[in-house]
């Protein structure tokens, strides 16, 4: 309300906060939101879990336990077994790692190419921006699951790799509109405007002052976009689309338990509640960082 | 006249998205595998009839194959399915189980988010809005599938439990069940049930989150502070000028998200067993059918459009700033 | 008024019977805003009592975070649940504070009104503009029919002077003017007969001929309904034309109050003083540097013990800094300060000149050589530019042409300031950016230092980049908040290739030209007030050493006790490092102390040009006439006697001008023509022509420049 008018702007005799400025700041602010400090704590516990789980597991992933085929938990076999005798503590937790690192590389790099397509369509304007905001279009109207899904036969020889390339090839589209939009009402903000007409050159506007003061929502978006590429690959490995045996996901996991989850639940249970709660602690830094870095909106206590 | 203009980029962009489609599944699926591993195998002549007759040949030149499809999407005809039906009657077919499942899905799912996250926004950091985001944050990591299969076999358990089939999770309907009007409608009601659930638990969490930040936005604006001083009490003000201008964003929102709701359809479909368009694609590609993937893709891509198509209109209509006057 | 309204009038009438109690009557009011734990307590308002008396119109006056409008929106019921409000309002006697949502709910816009600040974004923007008159009727008159409700729309409508009514009822607020739309709040507020109308800054968002406009259209609404008004502002002349009584607010207290006459000819207190100091008068003839105030206002977070104005203040002594002094009486009837050397002041009888030291800037050397000798800087001739009109969000279509630069010429001499005016919309920032381009115009032609733009290699428009510079006016958004101001000054340096191992010393250099500390490099925008972010546009602008300045509204955010000091820097530096100026702003009184040369724009066209003290003494064309009128003096005195020129209507539609000269539609001279002579008004635009006046190169393009106004 009239608080915003009214409060005086930051105290000038005030020293700078921290040498690091802002990023010190917004770190403290997240680390004082219980949400987004419960996210931060789960990621950690999982990320510990996803790679030192399995050294301390005695059996070896493809590790068959011929005595023991979808046997229940156990001191044996922390998770229990599968259909066919492998260690289901040991395959979530391999999971769990190509789950986190599949989310992570999608979100790095269709955040940057979203960031990049953007800020040049919305800098530019006129040509460009109709070029490229038409691939953009186009982009959208795939159905993105489908194209992954058709192109699966060539993925089964490449790895997973690939997985993540096309992943992040489907995912960049409503970031780069919103950059777009957010460049076109930046490039109108005076400080590019004054770097403008004292001669910096267009690309250097670009890197130098507006991705930059993007980054707020650029991570944000990437930390969501995390998120929906877990959920993605977890889908289409549903289905037998994603990430192909000898590779397994979360995903894949889930697909071979859910037909008997009600008979073998220990083949359901441990990989879905782990998928949930590595999505969910994701979205709750996400939700936390949003807040931190847009003073908007939080000071509404 | 750009109207007529929009019209004809959304038929480019759906001409464009099926094209690909097409080229992709003709490149990557192998429908002569389909018929090599049927039992008992067909001779390769009969194999290679067959290829040439649903224009799916591998060896034909890809470009060839391609004009060939073209030319009959463009007098409407998608071709037939590798087992040698017509697409066109499939879809007809499959397209009403989907749009059903979809509309009904959608209108639930945003009515009940939008009122949630609204009221949720009114009642920052109170009870209802912990709870409920909370609740939203739980379901947003929950992908589809897994709310899909978390329900069967919840129902599963329930009917164990009851000792009666209340919650069907297998199909649209019980093939072959004679019990009148009411008998139908109940038995479709049961079948309906946990599939729309499932769209609507998805799409309601998306939309509560959403509207909740929207609606936090205009909380402080001007024009709702000018409502109070007019006199309008703050919980009148908040929903008569607050909601209604926070509803416009959630407009745009819902054309992004329309394509996650197609992936979630997808899904939905393929557990539950309805055959819809999304159950059918999935088949499709299994069974390296191409014409049904393109056919299918073309589908989807009229539903994007449709859906942009029906925001823009929305938009329009809640925002008159945006009217051509 | 309509029988629902005239009843509900009548009712509140016996009410208001004239038995002494005060409308408001607000007792050591305290609001604090309490902190989170990284951001400390917000002491807004401290202790402030105060009356309102049925009819009166009481002016506060204060810089922003002074608490001026915190303690408004507190007798309003309209601050955050959080906010912590302590103390007493009474409205007629019955306490507000405390009344729930609902009881507060059936004051508010019925016996208490308020007229916010930006009409731009207090309407909602999904309803029309009579359903949201009409729902203000209705919410206090439930028995009113719809009808009914919308018939006293379209008269309030059409008392606050908005044509058509009927048609207008059903328009949207986009589709509205600024101008428009605050009379439409004004309508909102008048909607019940209040019996008090708090005006927030009601006219700061506006130009100034729709600012004289609302001013009158609030004087009809006090009249209409009896009510008094608490003005809230930060302009002294508002004030002075305005109110009976004036209360100056710092820091969140009360520092001054009393009568106009009182508080504006024998202030008691520093502060008060030297916000009279810091205001350029467009009145004044002489140049003299204005008085700053040193220093900004203090955080309401972490006050300074004692008098909160003491650390910016001249005459402190030790006392000030001891105790914060009560609000006392001094000198005439009803007339108090908080000042411990109030009383002293009042025996010396010491003004502005004898509290503040006035500050020496040195003249230009260049200014003192005939113009004509000098080299031109900046000659811009018939220059033109449109911008295609789009329309809709959805189905965008080209609807038709602004002509928002049509046609303009001037030249800008060395170590000479050309004040660019006119109201939002005329052209000049269009007219700013097509200069700053260097492309080509689309017509006519730029000249920037002998050199034509659009001709010359990409180098050779690098190169001029170095000697055209500008600062623009949003201290908030002037500086890339990612960068410390180390970054943000060297970018133009190494943009320019100036070598790395200098860079540190140029930058704190220029830091200390502007009157900035070097040390302060390091830190980033954010931690420096309005007034020193301006400063490091500044800084930035002079790095290379540039010989034209374009200054857009340099001043225009800033509260005039932090202005005063940006324009004495501009007018030192303009000396002392022999700049040109293209000065572009609104605010006449900034020009015409700061410029040599005015242009006056309207709708694209330079309607007179000339020496600032030509125009401003006898300016020839109606525009300019009108304008000069339109601003308040801070003086009550000259004030009251002054006869406004208040134009009608807004600034046409720049996508379709007027035929013939553009100003006629809202001409007071056009208006008062015969239908022959008017003739030529409706045809022909004029051309601008000598008006024979000063030097001769005073020029207006009006065809009758010589008709007076008003009769």
């Amino acid at each position: 309300m009239t608080l915003t008018t009214e409060q005086p702007g930051e105290a000038p005799g005030r020293t700078a906060a921290t040498g690091q400025g802002r990023w010190g700041g917004v770190l403290r602010e997240l680390l004082r939101t219980r949400r987004a400090m419960v996210g931060i704590l789960l990621i950690l516990a999982l990320v510990l879990m996803a790679w030192i789980g399995p050294l301390l597991s005695p059996w070896e992933m493809g590790e068959r336990d011929f005595t023991a085929f979808r046997s229940g938990p156990s001191p044996e076999h922390w998770f229990g077994t599968d259909n066919t005798g492998r260690d289901v503590f040991t395959l979530t937790m391999v999971g769990l790692q190509k789950s986190i690192i599949i989310g992570l590389l999608v979100a790095v790099l269709s955040t940057a190419v979203a960031a990049v397509v953007g800020a040049f369509a919305g800098y530019f304007l006129g040509l460009t921006d109709k070029a490229l905001m038409w691939v953009t279009d186009l982009a959208l109207v795939l159905p993105s699951f489908l194209i992954l899904a058709i192109l699966y036969p060539s993925l089964k020889d490449s790895g997973w790799i690939m997985f993540v390339l096309l992943l992040a090839a489907f995912m960049w589209m409503v970031t780069a509109k919103m950059v777009r939009g957010m460049t076109i009402s930046l490039k109108e903000r005076e400080y590019v405007l004054a770097a403008k007409y004292m001669g910096v050159p267009a690309w250097r506007i670009i890197f130098r002052h507006i991705i930059p003061n993007m980054a707020s929502l650029l991570i944000v978006d990437a930390t969501i976009n995390v998120s929906s590429a877990i959920i993605t690959e977890t889908s289409l490995s549903y289905f037998g689309f994603g990430v192909q045996p000898p590779d397994v996901s979360l995903g894949s996991l889930i697909a071979l338990g859910a037909p008997q989850a009600l008979a073998f639940w220990w083949m359901f249970a441990f990989c879905t509640g782990l998928l949930v709660v590595l999505v969910l602690a994701v979205n709750l830094i996400g939700d936390g960082l949003r807040d931190a870095l847009d003073p908007q909106a939080k000071r509404r206590s | 006249m750009f109207l007529v203009r929009r019209l004809v980029n959304y038929m480019v962009l759906i001409f464009l998205a099926s094209s690909f489609a097409y080229l992709l599944a003709a490149t990557t699926l192998q429908p002569r595998a389909y018929f090599e591993q049927r039992q008992p195998p067909p001779s390769q002549e009969a194999i290679e009839a067959q290829l040439n007759d649903l224009n799916l040949n591998d060896e034909v030149p890809l470009a060839q194959r391609y004009g060939v499809w073209v030319s009959g999407v463009v007098q409407g005809d998608f071709g037939q399915t590798i087992k040698d039906q017509s697409v066109n009657e499939e879809m007809s077919r499959k397209a009403g189980v989907t749009l059903r499942l979809i509309t009904v899905g959608t209108v639930l799912g945003c009515a009940v988010g939008i009122s949630i996250g609204a009221y949720a926004a009114v009642r920052q950091y109170k009870r209802f809005d912990r709870y409920s985001t909370w609740a939203a944050f739980i379901v947003l990591s929950v992908p589809t599938v897994v709310i899909a299969v978390s329900l069967q076999v919840g129902a599963v358990w329930i009917n164990d439990l009851t000792g009666k089939q209340l919650l069907q999770y297998g199909g649209e309907y019980t093939a072959g069940l004679d019990a009148g009007f009411w008998g139908t409608l109940l038995d479709r009601l049961q079948h309906a049930l946990l599939p729309t659930l499932t769209l609507t638990i998805s799409l309601f969490a998306a939309f509560a989150r959403y509207q909740r930040n929207m609606m936090l936005d205009v909380l402080g604006a001007d024009y709702v502070r000018t409502a109070m001083a007019k006199g309008l009490t703050r919980r009148r003000a908040l929903f008569k000028h607050a909601l209604r201008t926070a509803l416009i964003p959630t407009i745009t929102y819902f054309t992004f998200t329309f394509g996650v709701l197609l992936a979630g359809t997808t899904f939905t479909e393929k557990i539950y067993g309805w055959h819809g368009m999304g159950a059918w694609v999935v088949d499709s590609i299994v069974q390296n059918d191409v014409n049904s993937v393109a056919a299918v893709t073309c589908f989807m891509a009229v539903c994007v459009m449709a859906a942009s198509f029906l925001s823009d209109i929305l938009y329009a209509w809640l925002d008159p700033r945006v009217r051509v006057s | 008024m309509t029988r629902t309204a005239s009843a509900a009038g009548a009712e509140k009438a016996t009410g208001r019977a004239d038995d002494g109690t005060p409308v408001l009557e607000v007792t050591d009011l305290n609001v604090v805003f309490p902190g989170s734990a990284r951001n400390p307590d917000i002491h807004a308002v401290r202790g402030v009592s105060y009356t309102v008396r049925p009819g009166e119109v009481l002016g506060i006056v204060g810089e922003s975070g002074s608490g001026k409008s915190v303690s408004s929106m507190a007798a309003m019921g309209l601050l955050p649940d959080y906010a912590q409000v302590t103390g007493s309002i009474r409205l007629h006697g019955e306490e507000l504070l405390g009344l729930d949502d609902r009881a507060m709910s059936a004051k508010r816009g019925n016996a208490i009104a308020m007229v916010f600040q930006d009409p731009l974004s207090g309407l909602t923007p999904v309803y029309t503009v009579g359903d949201q008159i009409a729902e203000a009727v209705q919410v206090h008159n439930p028995k009113a029919t719809k009808q009914e409700a919308a018939e006293r729309a379209v008269e309030l409508l059409e008392l606050v002077g908005i044509p058509e009514a009927r048609r207008r009822y059903r328009a949207f607020p986009h589709e509205f003017s600024g101008g428009m739309r605050q009379r439409v709040m004004i309508a909102i507020a008048i909607a019940n007969d209040p019996d008090l109308i708090i005006c927030d800054e009601p006219t700061t968002a506006l130009d100034v001929t729709i600012q004289a406009q609302i001013l009158e259209v609030l004087k009809t609404a006090q009249r209409e309904t009896g009510a008094a008004i608490v003005m809230i502002t930060h302009d002294l002349g508002v004030v002075a034309g305005f109110a009976d009584r004036v209360q100056v607010m710092y820091a969140g207290r009360l520092v001054e109050s009393g009568s106009v006459d009182e508080v504006f000819y024998r202030s008691r207190m520093p502060y008060t003083m030297g916000l009279h100091g810091a205001v350029p008068h467009v009145t004044t003839e002489e140049k003299r540097p204005l008085v700053p105030i040193s220093g900004n206002p203090p955080s309401l977070a972490d006050l300074p013990p004692g008098c909160p104005f003491s650390p910016r203040c001249p005459i402190a002594v030790d006392a000030c800094r001891e105790a914060e002094p009560d609000l006392l009486p001094v000198g005439a009837e009803g007339h108090a300060a908080a000042c411990v050397r109030a009383a002293e002041i009042e025996e010396q009888g010491w003004g502005v000149a004898d509290v503040y030291p006035v500050p020496e800037i040195p003249p230009a050397e260049a200014a003192q050589r005939p113009r004509a000798e000098r080299e031109t800087v900046l000659a811009v001739e018939d220059l033109v530019k449109h911008h295609p009109l789009m329309k809709g969000a959805v189905f965008k279509r080209r609807v038709g042409t602004v002509y928002a630069v049509d046609g303009i010429s001037f030249d800008i001499a060395e170590g000479e300031t050309l004040g660019l005016v006119g109201e939002s919309g005329c052209g000049k920032s269009s007219t700013l950016l097509e200069i700053l381009s260097l492309d080509r115009p689309q017509s006519g032609r730029v000249e920037v230092l002998g050199r034509a733009s659009g001709t010359g290699t990409a180098r050779d428009k690098f190169a001029i980049r170095r000697n055209v510079q500008v600062v623009f006016q949003d201290p908030m958004s002037s500086l890339d908040p990612r960068m410390p101001v180390f970054e943000i000054i060297a970018e133009p340096l190494r943009t320019h290739g100036f070598p790395k191992a200098d860079l540190p010393g140029r930058v704190s250099e220029l830091l200390e030209l502007v009157g900035l500390d070097a040390e302060q490099a390091s830190r980033y925008p954010q931690h420096f007030s309005g007034g020193q972010r301006q400063r490091i546009s500044i800084a930035r602008a002079l790095a290379l050493e540039p010989k034209l300045l374009i200054l857009d509204e340099p001043v225009s955010a800033l509260d005039v006790s932090i202005q005063a000091g940006v324009v004495n820097l501009l007018d030192e530096l303009k000396a002392r490092l022999g700049l040109s100026y293209l000065f572009v702003a609104h605010d006449l009184s900034v020009v015409r102390h700061i410029a040599d040369r005015v242009a006056v724009m309207y709708l694209g066209k330079i309607v007179e040009i000339g020496g600032v003290d030509e125009v401003y003494e006898s300016p020839a064309h109606p525009y300019t006439r009108a304008l000069l009128s339109a601003i308040p003096v801070p003086d009550p005195r000259v004030e009251r006697e002054r006869e406004h020129i208040v134009l009608t209507g807004d600034l046409p539609n720049p996508a379709s001008p007027p035929k013939g000269c553009v100003f006629h539609t809202r001409c007071p001279v056009f208006a008062a023509l015969g239908a022959e002579e008017k003739e030529a008004c409706l045809s022909i635009q004029p051309a601008a022509e000598p008006t024979g006046t000063g030097s001769g190169d005073h020029a207006a393009a009006c065809h009758y420049p010589d008709r007076a106004i008003g009769s």
